[in-house]
């Protein structure tokens, strides 16, 4: 069976054309134009993972919102999980870029982080 | 008063901070980083998603710490900036007016530096017909009330056109539990990055009709819905194929276009491909002394890019500022009708230059060369191009055979 997947890894977006044996193992690799082309399809083939970035509340600081994003990707099927945790949140300013927001969020062995400084607001 | 600077920067987002950074590198010590937001780092304050720096920095980072790099070394560096600022009027001579909370500033520079990036395509400048309720925003300000300012836009969205904000607000609207019912696109083909649509759309089910437009817009106060149709090849609407979806929220990403209204100012002259200014191999517009780099000057796809066209720039000031003017550069670069444009615009021939493109339609197996002469003195063969995606070639002084015309055309295997 012959499948097409477009490498989401870096901005080349790499065209894969990739020949799956009965097995779902790779008999061939084409368009790949690094190794991790490789990589990549067979974790979209048995365990597709994403890394998602999103928003937390913050009170007090010289913003509203902290940026976040995951330290690694995740299993594409928990994104909405981990979402809903990541909403529960609100932090107290100051934040610091690199801030642990969740760890081991879902025990996923994955924390949220803050990718973003947040100020205390000066009045 | 007049406050006399070296070099004063335009624009603290990632082509302005990195200019700076690298000019500070370069011993010019007297600068000053103009903005006019609260706060630097341009649209990168609001592109929390990940996979920026992966050219640049061999990792995917998320926009505000692609942007936290070029602060920290600006902050380390003590290069001067001013936020909460804007550049009211420049001149030909390099003189700034600036205004700020506290009043009028008034400088005079030996360079200016334009990177005032881009600004975004509205409802006007595609002429949607229908009522103008509330609920139709451009992707850049979708995401700026999404990202920034902690309010939500809508709960059922359309999106119009799929450039890559768009196709970046979708996946973040869904994520936030709106619901995106379709991204539609008027030319048969993307306008975002391949690996957006896969990871932004597909991840999610969200379908993208191509050679589809927006018809027509209901509602009075709040949007209600809209009308969809399929376009012929020549992108007019195909009566009997309207579609109606009912939507509050309508988000446009149909396309950018360089900030220059205080180029305009100066007297620099604009192309009218990009519509960023003319340049030459040191960004340097028509104006002596006025330089611009980023997305002021072409709209770019990845932000590494922009860094490093504003380091080369910096070279370039620095080499302005010791010596007051440059070789002549007018060796110019024209284009077939396959390419859309290429910056710089012209060249000295006396120093090696890279020269950023992109095709207009999507292409396969072809290759890119360049001419002098009719000769071919590059050629660059491509599996695949599309205008999503910049091309750039690089072409040493020695490649050059003449003093002719350079031009850049697309040959098909």
């Amino acid at each position: 069976m012959i499948k097409e997947f477009i490498c989401v890894l870096c901005p080349n977006g790499c065209e894969l054309s990739v020949e799956l044996d009965d097995n779902n193992n790779i008999s061939k690799l084409e368009g790949a134009t690094c190794q991790r082309g490789g990589e990549y399809v067979q974790q979209e083939i048995f365990a597709p993972q994403r890394n998602i970035a999103t928003s937390v509340k913050v009170v007090g600081g010289n913003m509203p919102l902290v940026s976040v994003r995951l330290s690694e990707a995740i299993p594409k099927e928990k994104i909405f999980d981990v979402m809903d945790e990541i909403k529960k949140i609100k932090l107290e300013a100051p934040v610091s870029l690199g801030q642990v927001i969740i760890k081991n969020v879902l025990g996923l062995e994955r924390d949220v982080i803050a990718t973003k400084q947040v100020l205390r607001e000066q009045f | 008063m007049t406050i006399k600077k070296d070099v004063i920067i335009i624009g603290g987002g990632p082509a302005g901070l990195a200019a700076a950074a690298r000019l500070k590198e370069l011993g010019v010590t007297d600068i000053l980083i103009l903005e006019r937001e609260k706060l630097p780092g341009g649209i990168l304050r609001q592109c929390i998603h990940d996979g920026f720096g992966l050219t640049r920095f061999k990792e995917a980072l998320s926009g505000p710490e692609y942007a936290a790099r070029f602060l920290d070394q600006v902050g380390k560096m003590d290069i001067d900036y001013l936020t909460d600022t804007t550049v009211l009027e420049i001149d030909s001579n390099k003189h700034v007016i600036a205004v700020t909370k506290e009043g009028l500033l008034e400088y005079q520079a030996k360079a200016i530096i334009m990177t005032t990036g881009c600004r975004e395509r509205t409802r006007g400048a595609i002429s949607i017909p229908g009522t103008r309720p509330a609920g139709i925003y451009t992707a850049g300000v979708a995401q700026t009330y999404v990202n920034l300012k902690n309010i939500m836009v809508g709960k059922k969205v359309v999106i119009l056109g799929s450039g890559d904000i768009g196709l970046i607000m979708a996946r973040r609207m869904t994520l936030e539990g709106a619901q995106v019912l379709a991204v539609l696109e008027i030319l048969p083909y993307a306008s975002g990055l391949p690996r957006n649509i896969e990871q932004c759309l597909n991840d999610y089910s969200i379908p993208l009709f191509l050679s589809h437009t927006v018809t027509n817009i209901r509602g009075k106060e709040r949007l209600e819905g809209i009308t969809v149709s399929r376009v012929d090849e020549r992108l007019k609407p195909i009566p009997g194929t309207e579609n109606d979806y009912d939507c509050d929220t309508l988000i446009l990403s149909v396309g950018l276009i360089p900030e220059n209204e205080l180029s305009l100012m100066a007297g620099v002259n604009l192309d009218s491909r990009t519509r960023g200014p003319i340049v030459d191999e040191n960004y340097q517009t028509n104006i002596d002394g006025i330089f611009v780099a980023g997305n002021a000057l072409h709209v770019h796809d990845l932000v590494d890019f922009v860094s490093i066209e504003a380091e080369n720039l910096a070279q370039a000031v620095l080499a302005y500022i010791q010596e007051g003017s440059f070789p002549q550069c007018s060796i110019r670069v024209e284009t077939d009708d396959q390419v859309g444009y290429t910056v710089p615009q012209k060249v000295s021939g006396q120093k090696d230059i890279t020269l950023s493109m992109r095709v207009r339609s999507p292409l396969k197996n072809c290759a890119i060369q360049v001419l002098q002469n009719d000769q071919v003195i590059k050629t660059k063969k491509m599996k695949k191009a599309i205008p999503a995606e910049m091309i750039q070639m690089r072409i040493k002084k020695e490649e050059l055979i003449s003093s002719e015309y350079i031009k850049v055309v697309v040959r098909h295997d």
